[in-house]
C-alpha cells in the first residue's frame, strides 16, 4: 500500500497520452502542410514560406499575450481595435514630428516609442478596470474594444490615416527587409515567442498565472497577488499589441477603421487550438505559436487553390477551431477515465 | 438506535457478489450487501476502501463488472444518470447538487416541475414544498434562495427533495462531514423519521460514534473488500476502526506535552473584531496546541483569516512576535512566519488540476527561484522531502491532486503549509473527511510539530479531537469567546455548555493566561 512518489528527476509516466495532446497541434500543421504542398507545390517555395510566417508574426506576437491573458483566466476582446488605434496614433505623431523636425530615423523611433507606451497603458487599463473595477474581462474588454475602434474612425474621419512618404521610406524595412534570411517581424515573433515560453514556464510569474486560471480562491489564499498578476497578464498583452503593431504599419503605412478587424478573434483562436484552455489554468506557448501558424497556413492555401473559395476562409477556420476543442476536450475525457481515483 | 428493524423483513436493495474494475484495476472484490426498509445501514472503511464505488453501484451511477443488483425483490440493471431516482433510490451527494440561484420550491420539484397546462404552477409547487418542509419540522421558507441557506438546511432541502420523490432508498454520502454537533442531531432526528416511515437509509460517515448512535447494521470494507455485515449492538468504535484499517488503533491521539507557562507568546490577539467576530483575546505560546471549538457559523474560520491577513480587521491587535500584525494579504503572515491551513482543500487549498509539485511549492515558489527562474530540481527535492516528511501516497507525482484520496490532498496540503517554514501554524479542520488511519497520522505530526516549538491553533467540529489534542480550548459562539478551557476542564460537556450559551465566559481573567 506504500507507494512513494518515485524520484521525481526521472519522469518515465509522463505517458503517451500528454504526448499525443501536446503533439496534437503540430501534427495538424504538419497535415496541413503535406495537403498545401500536394494541391500546390508553391506552397512551399521559399517565397511563400517568408510571406506565411510574416503573415503569422501579427497574430502570433499578439497571441502569445491573449495566452497570459486567457491562462490567468481573463480574456481581452480589444486587442484588434487596440492595434487599429495605436497603428492610427503612431502615424499622427509621427507625421507631426515630420512637420516639425522633417523624417528621420529619429521619428520612427518616436513612433515607437509612443507605440509601447500606448500598449503598455491600454492593457493597463484594461486590467485596472477588471481587477480594481471588479468587472468582468469580457465586459471591460468588449467596452473599451468600441471605444478604440471608434476612436481610429474619428481620428482618420472615417477614412484612412497614411503615414508621410519620408518616415514611410524610413520605416520601410522594419517589415520588407530580412536578417539571415528571415523577414524581421518573424524574428520579432520568434523572440516574443521564446520570451513568452520562458515567462510562462520557467518563472514564478506563469506558475502565477496558471494558478490564478485554475482556481482564484487557492491562489489568493496561497500568497498571491491575485490582482497584480493579472494586471500584468493584459499589460503584457497590450505590450504585445504594441510590437504587433510596430512591424504592421510599416506593411502599407496606413490605418483606418478597417485594420486589425476580427484580430481579437483570431489570436484567441490562435491560442485555442493550440491547447491552452479557454476556462484557465493550463496555457501553452508553442501551442500558441503552432495555432497562429495553422490558421494562417489555411488563408494561404485557399489563396493559393481554387478547390474552396478564399471567400470560405472564415469558414474552414472555424471548422478548424471547432474540431480542435473537441478533440482536445476528447483527449481529456479518456485520460480521465483511464485513471481512478487512489 | 432505533427499534431495530425485524431481520426477516426481505431487504430493498440488495447486491451479490459485485465485483467493479476501472481498466485493468479492480476496485471492488465481490461485494455483498443489503438494505432493508425501515433500517440505517452503514457504510464504512478508509478513504479507498471502494465505499464511494459501491453506492455509484447502488445508485447506478456506475455499473457492476459482474454480479447482481436486486431491487424490492427483482433482479434489475439500474439505469444511468442518477435516473434511477425515478425509482425511488436516491443519493444525498456530499457536495450537494443544488443550482444555488433556484428557490427551495424550484429545486424540490427540479426536473418534475408541477405544470398547469404549459405554465409552471408555481403555487402549487411552493405549497407542497411548504408541506414536505413542515413533515421535516423545519422552518425553510420554501421561497428562500438556495444560496442564502446555511449547509444544514441545504441538506433538508436535499431529504425534502427525496421524500417527494417517494424515496424508498436514500443513499447519504457523508452527511455530517460539514454539519457542527447540533445541527448533525436534527439531521439524525430526520433520518429517524424516514426509517420509520419504512424508507431504507444507506449512511456513509466517518465519524465512528455517529454510526454507533445511528444505524442498525455496519458494513465494513476494505482495500475493495468486504470485511464484514454486522449489527450495530455487537460493536464499539474500537472493534470497528480495528476492522476498518485492520490493525490495532491504539492511541489515536500522542501524548500532550504541554508548554511551560513562562514559554514566550508568539501570538497574542487583543480586543480582535472583524465580519463576523468581535473582542477575540488570546495567547498562544512557542509548543502549545491551543484548539478552537465550536458550532459552525461561530467564527472560528473568520478569526483565523483576520488573523493570517485573508479577511480586514475592524478593530483589535494582532501581535506576531511581540511586533504589531495587519497583514494586508497572505504574503505577508506567510513571511512573518504564521501560516494558515484552510478547510477548505478542494476549493482553496489545492489546484485539483495540477500535479502534486506545482501544489506543493505554489505557497512558497520565491524559494525555488534560481536567478529568477524556477529551479524545477530544487521544487522536486521538496516534493521528494515532503512525501516523506508527511507520508504522501500517489502513483506518480504527476497524478492530478484531485484525483488523490482526501488523506493524501490533507496532507499534500500540510506539506504546502509547513513548506513556508511558520512558527505559527493554522490549522482549519485539519482531518476533515478523511479516514481514522490518517487522522491518527495527521495528529502524530501535529504533536511532533508543537514539540518542534510550533505555535499550533487547530479548529476542529470534532469535539473528541479538540480535546484528545489541546492543551487549551477556546470556544466560540456567535462570533465571540464564549469560555476557554484549560487541563482537566477540557471534556465534552463543557465544550458543549459553552458552544450552546449554556454557561457564558465571564471569566475574562483566564482569557489573557
Amino acid at each position: 500500500m506504500s507507494v512513494s512518489v518515485p524520484d521525481t528527476a526521472s519522469k518515465p509516466h509522463k505517458g503517451f497520452r500528454l504526448d499525443l495532446k501536446t503533439a496534437g497541434p503540430l501534427l495538424a500543421l504538419i497535415l496541413l502542410i503535406i495537403l498545401g504542398y500536394s494541391l500546390n507545390p508553391l506552397f512551399l517555395g521559399e517565397g511563400n514560406v517568408t510571406n506565411l510566417l510574416t503573415r503569422s508574426a501579427f497574430i502570433g506576437i499578439i497571441a502569445v499575450g491573449a495566452t497570459f491573458v486567457i491562462t490567468a483566466g481573463g480574456i481581452d476582446l480589444s486587442v484588434g481595435s487596440m492595434a487599429a488605434f495605436i497603428a492610427g496614433m503612431m502615424i499622427i505623431i509621427m507625421n507631426a514630428a515630420v512637420d516639425s523636425m522633417g523624417a528621420s530615423i529619429w521619428t520612427v523611433l518616436l513612433g515607437i516609442g509612443c507605440s509601447l507606451i500606448l500598449g503598455i497603458g491600454a492593457g493597463f487599463i484594461n486590467g485596472f478596470l477588471t481587477t480594481k473595477g471588479k468587472i468582468e474581462a469580457f465586459i471591460v474588454t468588449l467596452g473599451t474594444m468600441g471605444i478604440y475602434r471608434s476612436l481610429i474612425t474619428y481620428f482618420a474621419d472615417g477614412g484612412t490615416l497614411s503615414l508621410n512618404s519620408g518616415a514611410r521610406e524610413i520605416y520601410r524595412p522594419v517589415y520588407y527587409d530580412s536578417f539571415i534570411g528571415l523577414p524581421y517581424p518573424v524574428w520579432v515573433f520568434i523572440i516574443v515567442a521564446v520570451l513568452g515560453w520562458v515567462l510562462m514556464n520557467r518563472t514564478a510569474f506563469g506558475r502565477y498565472c496558471m494558478a490564478i486560471g485554475s482556481n482564484e480562491q487557492v491562489a489568493r489564499y496561497s500568497a498571491i497577488k491575485v490582482d497584480r498578476v493579472r494586471t500584468w497578464t493584459y499589460i503584457l498583452q497590450g505590450l504585445c499589441v504594441s510590437l504587433a503593431t510596430i512591424i504592421y504599419v510599416p506593411r502599407l503605412g496606413s490605418a483606418s477603421s478597417a485594420t486589425g478587424v476580427l484580430w481579437e478573434l483570431e489570436a484567441i483562436a490562435a491560442v485555442i487550438i493550440g491547447g491552452t484552455m479557454l476556462k484557465g489554468g493550463y496555457g501553452r506557448i508553442g501551442g500558441t505559436v503552432i495555432g497562429a501558424l495553422i490558421l494562417t497556413a489555411i488563408g494561404n492555401i485557399l489563396n493559393l487553390t481554387d478547390i474552396i473559395s478564399n471567400y470560405l476562409n472564415g469558414a474552414v477556420q472555424g471548422v478548424i477551431i471547432v474540431a480542435a476543442v473537441y478533440l482536445q476536450r476528447g483527449s481529456f475525457r479518456t485520460g480521465r477515465r483511464a485513471k481512478k481515483p487512489e | 438506535m432505533a427499534e431495530a428493524p425485524d431481520a426477516n423483513v426481505p431487504s430493498i436493495l440488495s447486491a451479490s457478489r459485485i465485483s467493479k474494475s476501472f481498466g485493468e484495476i479492480p476496485v471492488l472484490f465481490s461485494i455483498d450487501f443489503d438494505v432493508r426498509p425501515g433500517e440505517v445501514h452503514a457504510i464504512i472503511g478508509e478513504n479507498g476502501a471502494g465505499k464511494s464505488t459501491l453506492i455509484k453501484i447502488l445508485s447506478g451511477i456506475e455499473q457492476p463488472t459482474s454480479g447482481s443488483i436486486t431491487y424490492d425483490g427483482e433482479k434489475v440493471v439500474l439505469p444511468p444518470n442518477g435516473e434511477a431516482a425515478a425509482l425511488g433510490i436516491v443519493v444525498i451527494h456530499q457536495e450537494l447538487l443544488l443550482a444555488e440561484h433556484l428557490s427551495v420550491a424550484d429545486s424540490i420539484f427540479l426536473g418534475r416541475e408541477l405544470k398547469s397546462g404549459p405554465f409552471l404552477d408555481l403555487k402549487a409547487m411552493r405549497d407542497q414544498a411548504k408541506a414536505i418542509l413542515d413533515t421535516l419540522h423545519v422552518s425553510i421558507d420554501p421561497d428562500a434562495r438556495i444560496n442564502t441557506l446555511s449547509v444544514a438546511d441545504k441538506q433538508m432541502v436535499e431529504i425534502a427533495k427525496a421524500i417527494s420523490r417517494d424515496a424508498r432508498v436514500i443513499i447519504m454520502d457523508e452527511p455530517t462531514a460539514v454539519l457542527s454537533v447540533t445541527e448533525s442531531r436534527t439531521l439524525f432526528e430526520q433520518v429517524r423519521r424516514l426509517t420509520a416511515k419504512g424508507v431504507a437509509v444507506v449512511f456513509i460517515s466517518h465519524k465512528l460514534d455517529e454510526i454507533m448512535e445511528l444505524a442498525d447494521r455496519v458494513t465494513v470494507l476494505r482495500d475493495g473488500q468486504l470485511i464484514a455485515t454486522v449489527g450495530t449492538e455487537n460493536l464499539t468504535p474500537d472493534s470497528i476502526a480495528q476492522m476498518m484499517v485492520g490493525r490495532e488503533l491504539s492511541n489515536l491521539y500522542p501524548p500532550k506535552h504541554e508548554p511551560d507557562v513562562d514559554t514566550e507568546v508568539v501570538l497574542s490577539v487583543r480586543g480582535l473584531s472583524a465580519p463576523g467576530i468581535s473582542d477575540i483575546s488570546f495567547d498562544l505560546r512557542r509548543g502549545e496546541i491551543l484548539g478552537f471549538a465550536g458550532l459552525i457559523g461561530s467564527g472560528r474560520t473568520a478569526v483565523a483569516e483576520a488573523i493570517a491577513g485573508l479577511s480586514a480587521k475592524t478593530g483589535g491587535e494582532v501581535i506576531v512576535n511581540g511586533a504589531t500584525a495587519d497583514y494586508p494579504d497572505v504574503s505577508k503572515s506567510v513571511a512573518a512566519g504564521l501560516a494558515y491551513m484552510t478547510k477548505d482543500r478542494k476549493g482553496r487549498g489545492l489546484l485539483l488540476n495540477a500535479g502534486l509539485q506545482p501544489n506543493l511549492t505554489l505557497l512558497t515558489l520565491k524559494k525555488h527561484l534560481k536567478m529568477g527562474f524556477l529551479d524545477g530540481r530544487s521544487e522536486a527535492q521538496a516534493l521528494d522531502r515532503a512525501v516523506r516528511r508527511f507520508d504522501i501516497r500517489a502513483r506518480d507525482p504527476s497524478v492530478q491532486v484531485g484525483k488523490l484520496s482526501g488523506g493524501n490532498q490533507q496532507k499534500l496540503m500540510l506539506g504546502k503549509t509547513m513548506e513556508s517554514d511558520p512558527e505559527i501554524v493554522i490549522m482549519d479542520e485539519p482531518t476533515r473527511g478523511i479516514d481514522v488511519g490518517t487522522k491518527q497520522q495527521i495528529y502524530h505530526i501535529i504533536a511532533a510539530l508543537a514539540a518542534e516549538g510550533k505555535a499550533i491553533i487547530v479548529i476542529s467540529s470534532e469535539m473528541q479531537e479538540v480535546i484528545g489534542l489541546s492543551h487549551r480550548v477556546v470556544v466560540m459562539r456567535q462570533g465571540r469567546m464564549a469560555g476557554v478551557l484549560e487541563g482537566a476542564e477540557i471534556t465534552e460537556a463543557e465544550i458543549m455548555r459553552y458552544a450552546a450559551g449554556i454557561k457564558q465566559g465571564g471569566e475574562n481573567e483566564r482569557l489573557s493566561a
